[in-house]
């Protein structure tokens, strides 16, 4: 089976904390990885170390390795900025660019990587990623107003867009529905089938009922106690962990009875 | 069995190198807070109607003060539009003759003097906030404000006994290799006591306020936007561009505002670095004849003036005055008109 994320005995540490503590598993591309777990077990930390974003924290650093597509992210000479145009990210609080118009937004990764692109280019960029992420018909006429006139899930949306624009290999989203009402969690689940058919995906998230719905393979981490790091349980297909997880802890916290 | 520990906040509020001073990224540039709600209940409490009266009032003695200043000025000085020779400093034949040349030569320093330290301001700040280590932005911050507070006079024995005479040869070199350049035409002091020399000294002593305030500003810039630009793969300066300066604009013009000002009104620098020469509006840099500024030559007449050349004098404070406000408010204006949606 290719592999499009092989993570290995990954540390991830805060200045003298531990956040996150001997990681190995191996994400298949093209499909949705969920990471569950209680509050502060680490799994935005573990993200963000895939995209080398930790790393951005003063005092933050990371031991181990993280192939992407069989390329160390951590190797001697790899330019993280290179790192995050391959690995692309969302946020959990939706933070489109609030000066820029909804087309800029759009661009702005792009304009990073490509100084000039042509009117007809732009234009084609937009629309792809804008209908990618499922924002096309509702923003189509007005591409020039500010991003931040969107609603909360509009906004969410344009930052997808503005993070698949740059066509990355490997799309990150840490709890990207957590600031967005039912409606508009909706609207991005039901986009997050379709963007798996072209990104290997993956997703923290606090919902149970949302990993169930949409990945294809869970993650349970844990945490065994205030100051210590958090590390992974239990890894495996989703319907498989839902239904009848091997540790007591996945069971527990599956059915609630946690903490 | 683990337990649930509380959540950290949704934003990292750690540092970016310290990018992040504002984590949620809600209070849109340039625009003040909103007025606070009245009690919803309708009944203004005690405190909130204290400070609302203090704060009432304070507004209300800045604008008093302000046209007390303006009416001043309008009173003593417009007797002065009308006089003439005899009754003028320095000899003038009108008014407009002798205020033309000053409020030329004021506006021409104090624009070249934020020609050089606007960028130069903005770099020191980016690079106390963004780029210097930790423990070496502190210090520098510190040091920069320090600068602010330097009299002017320091300024001025400086750029008399040690700039001037360093910038002749500058000159000289200029005047000769670049001397078909309309602004270094003519032949170049060999004292360097020009106004190129005074623009310069003016700089470095605005310098440090513009850069004080662009620090504070990109200090504000909001986590969420610096992480969305390194996220999509943008360097350091990228992420100034796309994060940082998009925040900072109305700020930094407010920071020159403040250097402008302090150009403007600047008299003593002026004074001891610029040999003027009356009634001389020109554009070239590197000469020994030079055009006044307003300041500098209420300083200098100030002394021996009496009667109608006091009200002259004053009429040219109006003139500075009138020049001040109107460069704000233009600077505001273009700000407000470069941000989307407003
Ligand atoms: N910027 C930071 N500085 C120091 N500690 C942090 C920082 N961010 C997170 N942590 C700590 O790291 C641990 C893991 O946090 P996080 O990855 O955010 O957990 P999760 O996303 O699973 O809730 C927590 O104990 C948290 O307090
Ligand atoms: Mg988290």
């Amino acid at each position: 089976m290719p592999k499009a994320i092989e993570i290995a005995s990954l540390n991830a540490y805060y200045g003298s904390f531990h956040a996150v503590a001997d990681v190995s598993l191996t994400i298949a591309p093209r499909s949705i990885t969920a990471f569950i777990g209680p509050s502060g077990c680490g799994k935005s930390t573990l993200l963000r170390t895939l995209n080398r974003m930790h790393e951005v924290i003063p005092g933050a650093r990371v031991t181990g390795s993280v192939l992407v597509e069989g390329q160390d992210v951590y190797g001697s000479g790899v330019d993280p900025v290179l790192v995050r145009q391959r690995v692309g990210m969302v946020f959990q609080r939706p933070n489109p660019f609030p000066t820029m118009s909804i087309k800029d937004n759009v661009l702005a990764g792009v304009r990073l990587q490509r100084r000039r692109l042509s009117k007809g280019e732009a234009n084609s960029v937009v629309e792809r990623s804008l209908r990618s992420a499922g924002l096309w018909t509702e923003v189509r006429d007005r591409l020039d107003k500010p991003g931040a006139s969107l609603s909360g899930g509009q906004q969410q949306r344009l930052c997808i867009a503005r993070a698949i624009a740059i066509e990355p290999e490997v799309l990150l989203m840490d709890e990207p529905c957590s600031a967005l009402d039912p409606i508009s969690t909706l609207a991005i689940e039901e986009l997050m089938a379709g963007l798996k058919a072209t990104y290997t995906v993956v997703i923290v998230t606090h919902n149970m009922a949302q990993a169930a719905r949409i990945s294809d393979k869970t993650a349970f981490f844990t945490i065994d106690g205030a100051r210590k790091p958090g590390r992974l349980v239990e890894y495996g297909p989703t319907a498989a962990m839902f239904s009848e997880p091997n540790q007591q802890a996945t069971a527990d916290y599956i059915a609630g009875r946690f903490g | 069995m683990g337990t649930v520990v509380a959540e950290r906040p949704a934003v990292r509020d750690s540092g970016l190198n310290r990018l992040v001073g504002q984590p949620e990224g809600t209070r849109p540039p340039g625009k003040r807070w909103g007025k606070a709600p009245k009690a919803s209940t309708g009944v203004e409490r005690a405190g909130d109607r204290a400070a609302r009266r203090l704060a009432t009032a304070a507004g209300a003695t800045i604008l008093v003060a302000l046209a007390g200043v303006g009416l001043f000025l309008l009173a003593r000085g417009l007797p002065a539009v009308r006089a003439g020779q005899g009754d003028l400093p320095e000899g003038a034949t009108s008014f407009w003759q002798l205020a033309g040349p000053l409020a030329f030569g004021s506006v021409w320093a104090a624009a070249l003097a934020l020609l050089f330290a606007i960028p130069v301001a903005v770099a020191v700040a980016l690079f106390i906030s963004m780029y210097a280590p930790r423990r070496f932005a502190g210090p520098l911050g510190a040091t920069v404000d320090v600068l602010a507070a330097i009299p002017s006079v320091v300024y001025g024995l400086w750029g008399l006994m040690v700039f001037a005479p360093m910038t002749a040869g500058l000159y000289r070199w200029l005047s000769d290799h670049m001397g078909w350049f309309p602004l270094f035409a003519g032949k170049p002091s060999a004292t360097g006591r020009t106004i190129l020399t005074a623009a310069l000294v003016l700089a470095v002593m605005v310098l440090p306020i513009i850069a004080a305030v662009c620090r504070e500003v990109f200090l504000q810039t909001p986590a969420l936007s610096v992480e969305a630009a390194l996220a999509l793969g943008a360097t350091r300066w990228e992420t100034i561009r796309l994060a940082v300066f998009p925040f900072a604009r109305s700020g930094i013009v407010s920071g020159a505002m403040l250097g402008l000002g302090r150009a403007l009104g600047e008299t003593m620098a002026i004074a001891m670095v610029l040999s003027p020469t009356p009634f001389l509006m020109s554009v070239r840099l590197l000469n020994n004849t030079n055009p006044n500024t307003i300041a500098a030559s209420i300083a200098q007449n100030f002394p021996e003036a009496y009667g109608m050349e006091v009200n002259a004098l004053i009429g040219l404070g109006l003139i500075l005055f009138v020049i001040t406000f109107a460069v704000n408010y233009l600077a505001r204006r273009v700000v407000a008109r470069s941000q989307p949606g407003a």
